[in-house]
């Protein structure tokens, strides 16, 4: 809020009655009621404390394969006398992967890159597809009509298909992975911002405007931008995990990122093999992704019945 | 605000000449006003009185240009104190809107912006058209909240719209038409969206502050006792034409055109228990395909082949009155 000036005396005596909150301030205390997506939140950020920690934490080098110990079992199993080295009780307590590794710290390590491959498409295609958007549902017309039907084209594909189609042209590795998700997730949120702004367009608020002089730039930055933002940025969060699991599919494919990078969907895929002798260590990245997502869905539903601005 | 309402040879502050308005749908162009004339002198209340589609609010937009232009094909004049309003570049014209002609809208839960507190919304209409701090909008904000007689107006100026009653939202719309200290104020039915308690408050809050600003006020309304409360002068519009404009004691006395006659006869008054209204028998007609001649001559019980020849051209039967209605008594 704005700075406000002293209060002359005569607002004093009525001030004593419940304060008005602001927007963001009733959005946290609606969120801190919700107990399904306080969890998720929590999880998440626990989640992602865990990726940004990895070097620190992780008991071991992400890197580093020891043929001997491939395949190993959980390090709870390890005590119960299913392990031939029982000295290992918490050497690896996720087991170990094909090649040796800590399985423990390939997925600390690994979230680190799939919530990067999920967070940063999204966050693109936010900025690129809202602008779109924005600008194609206030100005109508042509303009909208370019914009709109450019966009329809790329819905004759499935998502998973283009972005493997973009991925496969570009050729594998993290940018154009990220540069293929991006493009996938722009025609949607272009989609949900023309309407969402349409809708704006036309209410009395923005005549409102008009009609005590704002120009169309400033009605644009003050009143449609900050309306249709909120409605905007939940689809956005909805899309996360979604790029998550294309990420890891692009990865699986092998199409995003490279052995030997440590990412869920990698993971999964160099896993595939031992589903028969180790079918807990296979699960693992598959059961990051599962959660990591679900979470990300549940806050976004949390948060679309949070910012709902008409109360 | 030195000249006499009213007076002879004055400059009159608005004057509105044979406004045509058309906007182009899916169906071609529908006409919504076909030829619309009246001035509007310093400190006078005229209210546009009709019905739905009858082009009240239309006329009040245009003299906005709140229209979009490239579906909307505006004809005629709009002066407004000296300038011509229609000739206006974008950038003038967004310095009379809100600074020297402001609007007050219908339904005032839709007029603000939910995500804002009305105080900032205040303040940013002030500081667009002043070059005033933020300190000094927000004065200025609390006192116009004073005017319009708001409760703890520094309380309710932090609060959002949708944590205010309809009353003290329309009041707060009021203060914000006023932040600038516009010499015309358009009024878009300002209290139909009220109960009757609180019309009737904002109503005389309207005519307290016109006559303390000496503003010129248009008032559009489809209530005819809403009309004689705050009006001057009354025009009564039917499919996008004046046809009868006179000061409200004789339009409401002796109405002359049948329309009018017909609104009057359709209103509750005292006394009328148990007895049928009169309702204007028909529909008002299609803006996409009037009716040849007087557009009111289908639904008229005293028309005659006459009507169906030719629009009716006005007629003053005394100065300062006009009628659209070739049957109306010659002065």
């Amino acid at each position: 809020m704005a700075a406000q000036p002293p209060a002359p005396a005569i607002a004093t005596s009525a001030s004593a009655a419940t304060p008005t909150r602001g927007y963001w301030a009733t959005v946290g205390r609606r969120l801190m009621r919700d107990r399904v997506t306080m969890a998720c939140a929590l999880v998440l950020a626990l989640i992602l404390l865990a990726a940004l920690l990895a070097p620190l934490i992780a008991p071991h080098d992400p890197f580093l394969g020891r043929m001997p110990r491939r395949l190993r079992p959980f390090g709870i199993l390890n005590s119960l006398g299913m392990s031939d080295n029982p000295r290992a009780i918490l050497e690896h307590p996720f087991g170990t992967d094909e090649l040796g590794r800590d399985m423990l710290t390939r997925i600390l390590y690994g979230g680190r890159l799939s919530l990067f491959m999920g967070v940063t498409p999204v966050f693109n295609a936010l900025v690129i597809g809202g602008l779109l958007g924005i600008v194609a549902g206030f100005l109508g017309g042509w303009v909208n009509t370019l914009i709109m039907r450019t966009i329809d084209v790329f819905y004759a594909f499935p998502s998973v298909l283009l972005a493997i189609a973009i991925s496969g042209t570009l050729g594998a590795g993290i940018v154009n992975a990220i540069v293929s998700l991006t493009v996938v997730f722009i025609p949607p949120i272009v989609r949900v911002s023309e309407s969402v702004t349409t809708s704006v367009r036309t209410l009395d608020y923005v005549d409102a405007a008009r009609a005590s002089g704002l120009g169309t730039l400033s009605i644009l930055r003050v009143h449609v931008l900050r309306n249709v933002f909120g409605p905007i940025f939940i689809y956005a969060t909805s899309l996360i995990s979604v790029s998550i699991i294309l990420a890891s599919g692009l990865s699986f494919l092998g199409l995003g990122v490279e052995p030997p990078n440590a990412e869920w969907g990698l993971m999964l895929n160099t896993l595939r093999p031992a589903i028969y002798t180790r079918p807990e260590v296979a699960a693992l990245p598959g059961f990051a992704i599962l959660v990591t997502s679900v979470c990300f869905n549940l806050l976004s539903d949390g948060l679309r019945s949070a910012m709902d601005v008409r109360i | 605000m030195t000249d006499a309402p009213g007076a002879n040879g004055a400059e009159p502050l608005l004057a509105v000449e044979g406004l045509h308005v058309a906007f182009h749908g899916p169906d071609g162009a529908v006409e919504v006003l076909n030829g619309v004339d009246f001035a509007l002198a310093r400190g006078e209340v005229l209210c546009l009185l009709g019905e739905s589609g009858s082009g009240k609010s239309v006329t009040l937009r245009t003299i906005l240009r709140l229209h979009n232009p490239k579906r909307t094909r505006v004809s005629g004049a709009v002066r407004f104190a000296g300038q011509d309003v229609l000739g206006l570049g974008e950038r003038a014209m967004s310095q009379l809107r809100g600074g020297d002609i402001a609007l007050i809208f219908q339904e005032p839960a839709t007029a603000f912006d939910p995500v804002y507190s009305v105080g900032r919304q205040i303040v940013e209409t002030i500081r667009r058209h002043k070059s005033v701090s933020e300190a000094a909008a927000w004065a200025r904000a609390v006192e116009l909240f004073q005017r319009v007689q708001i409760p703890s107006p520094e309380r309710r100026l932090r609060a959002y719209p949708h944590e205010l009653s309809g009353g003290m939202r329309q009041r707060a719309m009021i203060a914000l038409a006023l932040s600038c200290n516009p010499s015309l104020l358009l009024a878009d039915e300002p209290t139909t969206a009220l109960d009757a308690t609180v019309q009737i408050q904002i109503l005389l809050l309207l005519r307290r502050l016109q006559q303390e600003y000496g503003l010129s006020v248009i008032f559009v309304s489809h209530d005819i006792g809403v009309a004689t409360e705050i009006a001057d002068r009354i025009a009564v519009m039917y499919a996008g034409r004046i046809v009868e404009m006179g000061p409200v004691r004789e339009v409401i006395r002796a109405p002359l055109h049948p329309y009018t006659q017909g609104l009057l006869g359709s209103t509750v008054r005292k006394g009328m228990r148990a007895r049928r209204l009169n309702a204007i028998p028909g529909a008002p007609p299609n803006l996409a395909a009037l009716p040849p001649g007087c557009s009111f001559a289908p639904r008229c019980p005293h028309a005659e082949p006459r009507c169906t020849a030719a629009v009716p051209e006005p007629i003053a039967p005394a100065p300062g009155q006009l009628v659209r209605c070739i049957r109306a008594p010659l002065a």
